[in-house]
């Protein structure tokens, strides 16, 4: 190296002589930083979602390499949020991504003291039958007048805010049809 | 805002850097009020005080924007003289009935509709949530009404208005709030200087104002004084709620709740609508102004979306099929029938009652009592680990071993593994592309729910009993894709929008919707969100294409409306109020209205025009009645009826109260929802003796870093990084009251459970000035709990459970504690700990909460429409 290029190197003599006075950019980018890419700029696709935090609606843009999410930002375009996400939006990433998320299924029986494996279509297909057996058990043909009650109370849902509105739809369709009637969500609360 | 809705607060911003003034009012100081010009401290639970008095000097200085209110609001129309108000009657409105703790609103009506008695059992509304379906439309009034245009006559609504808050003085509400009076006359006069032609300005609130026991009379009491400033239907004003998750907007609008079918239809009742004619007429009020009149189009296309082929004009499309309400059927009623053994099983769908709604106690208490529990969530939450991980086990009142609940928890996918709409806060829909696979046993609920409903119809296959047809009937054949049969979210979007049955071809709007089985509508209100089989909430013409309103961003419901009422943006005869807040007005050349916004309004009704005589629907609205969702066309300042706590807002306090009402001899809400049971004993409050047992207020809310019940947050490691624990906040004054040191250990205590945590001593919290003595509030942040990368006590568990009567939404924003040095016990001490407390304070298993607290109650239920009369009940 010779001293032209070393001294051409300081990142003081390109804050003095190039375009970035203050330093906070080009003046202070080190050969290392120089030649890093973006993950943003090598992702096989980018996916435009929405914030799962509080109702703002804050544009998101998911960015997906090898099939794993490997960034989210803010979408510029969005003229809600402009490309800004706040605490809890930005870590949405490590919200997907989180090593405690769950990806098994689990069950507990009865006075039981620890958690179980279980196959998913085994829980689906257990599910339905406590279901049909709750409403044999509780049904509410008429009330005492004869007139049409077609319930069961023995059944109850709740279910949080952060559902899509053609999930709500499903379950409101699926509990209506029934006959439960106790279906409840954070809208209440 | 700042703290809760960062990235919504940057409008704020750009509004004061162009010259609007910010105030702020919270308990506690905040990054909001660090921003605002002015913050105001407030003793939680009497914001109505605080903006009644607001209306109070509107009034008095006749500072309202007289034009906008007397053609747009009812200012000037009549009530009947058997109205009697809260100042004749010691704080009880007339047509109280102090039996059944509800009015009989017979005396609140229009002069002239005395004998419009359809809403009459308001104990009835209450159990069963009624006043929710106004979120989309006004209560039933007939459209002829008698007005007094000088606004002299005595019962007009702006003279009523005026002698209602006229105690509602500045030292009154220094009095009530511990705000002080020069405060509060900067804050009226501000906001009154910033109303007129050219000038709006917009009430901003979280909905932490919703969780209240007067929850509704609040937001009631902000939109007086929108009506009467000319704030409504205009650019820069409005009530803005900003709501709390992601598409709580959807899952109020497609309701997952007991008493709202999809776009507020009311879910039937036993007794009123045995019939589908009788269920629609309820809702369509034949002979009423406004869109509701098609309510007939609207119902018989869900049912035909939800039973297609086996719905027909000739069986009422399956309304038999439809489960009855016979009352309160509401999350906090099931939580007490839980403990009562009457609940079978329970489905958690990405919530966590445990940690995040009041009463944490019982909630786990009644969980613990279930056959079974299915938990649907991303990550391990308390919920689903209340019999092996809870206060409970601690204190031995759950014993894992003898705990025979049943519990599935199903992993569930997250936001970017799947795809499909929220609803944001201000009613717009956007849809999110799928970016990856779920992993494992991860699945959508749209996943779960289309299988479990195939599967139940498989095992049902072949059954003759009547109560399986509707699961049998269901129209069921979503299309499905990928190696796990995701059903299609954009099919469920299109059944939503609505399509003719014929041809399978979307609507283009409500408007096309018909009753005679030839449409099938999922949610009326959403439809056009797939007009033209595209969808419009996929949208995504960036902010830099298009002008500042971006029509073409996403999807706003209804007819991709971005602000309601908006023709109220044009002075009657239809130009804009000013040039500088042009909105929508009407063209004559073209003969249409037109502006940046799609008006809301048929779009070439003329301002001139008026109804022929007896005309109702929309043909009953005249070319300047704005408020088109209203019985009779327009923004009420009094409701004559549908509010079940009265028809003006009055300010009670809370049902947990250090503080005697100084305003009258009621205390608290005379109609909110109690429930009288041994796990919900409430703190005493005056007049009741031994308050000062419970001597301190405590309010909860969020953290930037947390979100709810923290199980998106406290598993998040960066989110939990930045907020790794449970704190207090105490002003150095109570600190010093107590004993209290700065990073040491504090212990709240309430009659229901005790909690601790790290004490943050801090300026933010100031002791307040309240009708002549000191009171303490803390604040705490309610997102913890025992599972997750940070754990710490459950702030709601503090809380008992009373409901505001128009909605059964608890309150849990307001209670009152002790506050105690130190840790709190563990194990069986703890419930020794408040035993003792609930003996001191006489909160014996059977004591019953003393509702009326003033002798005015037989004078009131005496005052009803046509003399006494029993209650008013119809069965």
């Amino acid at each position: 190296m010779g001293l032209k290029t070393f001294i051409q190197g300081w990142p003081v003599y390109r804050q003095l002589t190039g375009a970035d006075p203050l330093g906070r950019g080009a003046a202070a980018q080190s050969a290392r930083s120089a030649a890093l890419t973006a993950r943003t700029e090598t992702a096989d696709s980018v996916a435009r979602s929405v914030c799962p935090y509080c109702a703002v609606g804050c544009g998101q843009r998911v960015y997906v390499s090898d099939g794993q999410v490997t960034q989210i930002e803010g979408d510029p375009d969005s003229p809600i949020s402009r490309g800004r996400l706040c605490p809890k939006g930005a870590a949405s990433k490590n919200l997907v991504t989180s090593p405690l998320r769950q990806t098994k299924v689990r069950y507990r029986r009865p006075y039981g003291t620890e958690w179980e494996d279980l196959d998913l279509d085994v829980a689906l297909d257990m599910i339905a039958d406590r279901i049909l057996a709750a409403r044999d058990e509780t049904w509410e043909d008429v009330d005492d007048q004869g007139r049409p009650l077609n319930r069961t109370l023995g059944i109850s849902s709740l279910g949080g805010a952060t559902l899509d509105n053609e999930e709500n739809y499903l379950i409101k369709k699926l509990f209506t049809a029934m006959g439960a009637l106790q279906i409840e969500n954070q809208a209440r609360i | 805002m700042a703290e809760a809705h960062p990235v919504g607060f940057q409008w704020v911003m750009e509004a004061k850097k162009r010259g609007a003034k910010v105030f702020h009012v919270d308990p506690r100081f905040t990054r909001t009020s660090a921003l605002a010009d002015t913050y105001l401290p407030i003793r939680a639970g009497t914001d109505i005080a605080l903006l009644g008095g607001v209306v109070r000097y509107i009034l008095e200085n006749e500072l309202d924007f007289r034009e906008y209110v007397l053609a747009y609001t009812n200012a000037a129309t009549i009530i009947t003289d058997q109205f009697a108000d809260t100042e004749d009657l010691d704080g009880l409105f007339s047509g109280y009935d102090p039996e059944r703790y509800s009015y009989d609103q017979g005396s609140w009506k229009y002069q002239g509709h005395e004998q419009q008695r359809e809403s009459e059992d308001t104990a009835k509304e209450r159990e069963t949530a009624a006043g929710l379906r106004h979120e989309s439309h006004g209560m039933p009034v007939a459209a002829t009404t008698q007005r007094d245009e000088t606004l002299q006559h005595p019962r007009c609504v702006y003279q009523i208005l005026k002698r209602h808050f006229s105690r509602y003085t500045p030292e009154m509400v220094s009095r009530i709030c511990g705000i002080p009076v020069e405060k509060f006359e900067e804050l009226a006069r501000a906001w009154t200087e910033n109303s007129g032609r050219e000038r709006t300005g917009a009430l901003v609130y979280s909905v932490g104002w919703t969780q209240h026991s007067v929850g509704v009379q609040y937001i009631r009491t902000g939109a007086i004084i929108q009506t009467l400033l000319g704030n409504m239907g205009r650019p820069g004003g409005g009530v803005l709620a900003l709501r709390g998750h992601a598409s709580i907007q959807g899952s109020t609008d497609i309701p997952t709740l007991f008493n709202l079918l999809p776009g507020y239809l009311p879910m039937p009742h036993h007794a009123d609508h045995p019939t589908f004619d009788e269920w629609v007429d309820s809702i369509r009020h034949p002979g009423q102004k406004g869109f509701w009149g098609n309510s007939r189009a609207y119902a018989a296309s869900l049912l035909k979306a939800y039973w297609g082929d086996a719905a027909t004009p000739e069986n009422d499309f399956c309304y038999g099929y439809l489960p009855r309400m016979t009352g309160d059927h509401g999350t906090y009623q099931q939580v007490l029938n839980m403990i009562n053994g009457k609940v079978k099983g329970y489905f958690l769908l990405g919530q966590n009652p445990a940690v995040g709604s009041a009463h944490g106690r019982a909630q786990r208490l009644g969980m613990a009592n279930l056959d079974w529990l299915v938990v649907r969530d991303l990550f391990m939450i308390e919920s689903a680990t209340f019999w092996r991980n809870s206060p409970e086990i601690a204190t031995g009142e759950i014993v894992t071993e003898e705990c025979r609940t049943e519990v599935f928890f199903l992993p569930a996918a997250s936001h970017v593994e799947k795809e499909g709409t929220f609803t944001q806060t201000q009613r717009l829909l956007q849809w999110r592309e799928k970016a990856v696979d779920p992993p494992g046993d991860c699945r959508s609920e749209l996943w779960f729910f289309y299988h479990l409903g195939r599967v139940l119809r498989e095992k049902l296959a072949g059954s003759t009993k009547p109560r399986d047809r509707a699961l049998l009937d269901l129209a069921w054949d979503y299309p499905t894709h990928g190696p796990e049969a995701e059903p299609s979210a954009e099919a469920v979007l299109k059944e939503i929008n609505g399509y003719e049955v014929a041809t399978g071809r979307p609507l283009g709007g409500f408007p096309e919707a018909k009753d005679d089985g030839s449409t099938a509508v999922g949610c009326w209100i959403y439809s056009g969100v797939y007009a033209d089989g595209v969808n419009q909430a996929a949208r995504r013409k960036s902010r830099h294409e298009q002008d500042w309103v971006a029509p073409e961003w996403g999807w706003a419901w209804p007819a991709n409306r971005r602000i309601l009422y908006n023709r109220a943006s044009a002075d009657p005869e239809g130009r804009p109020w000013s040039e500088r807040k042009k909105y929508v007005w009407w063209d004559p050349d073209k003969g249409a209205w037109t502006g940046y916004d799609v008006p809301d309004f048929e779009k070439t009704k003329p301002p001139s025009y008026r109804p022929p005589d007896g005309a109702s629907g929309t043909e009953g609205l005249a070319g300047d009645d704005p408020f088109v969702m209203q019985g009779d066309g327009k923004a009420w300042l009094y409701a004559p009826t549908g509010v079940l706590d009265g028809p003006l807002p009055t300010h009670y306090e809370p049902a947990e109260s250090p503080v005697r009402n100084p305003l009258y001899g009621q205390q608290a809400n005379p109609t909110r929802k109690v429930y009288t049971h041994p796990v919900n004993r409430m703190n005493p409050s005056p007049p009741e003796p031994h308050s000062q047992v419970f001597p301190y207020v405590f309010t909860v809310s969020r953290l930037t870093e947390h979100h709810t019940a923290g199980g998106m947050s406290r598993t998040v490691p960066r989110l939990a990084e930045l907020q790794p624990a449970l704190f207090v906040e105490v002003s150095p004054e109570l600190a010093g009251e107590v004993g209290l040191a700065h990073l040491g250990w504090a212990h709240l205590v309430s009659g229901r459970a005790v909690i601790e945590a790290r004490v943050l001593v801090t300026d933010r919290l100031t002791p307040l000035r309240v009708d002549g003595r000191t009171i303490h509030q803390v604040w705490l942040p309610y997102h913890f709990g025992s599972e997750g990368l940070v754990t710490g006590d459950t702030v709601n568990d503090l809380f008992g459970i009373t409901l505001d009567p128009n909605v059964l939404i608890q309150e849990s924003k307001v209670g009152t504690c002790d506050v105690r040095p130190g840790r709190r016990p563990t194990g069986p001490a703890l419930l020794d700990l408040v035993a003792d407390y609930q003996r001191r304070a006489g909160m014996t298993p059977d004591r019953r909460v003393p509702i009326v607290t003033t002798g005015a109650a037989s004078e009131a239920h005496e005052r009803t429409a046509g003399g006494a009369r029993d209650g008013g009940g119809d069965a």
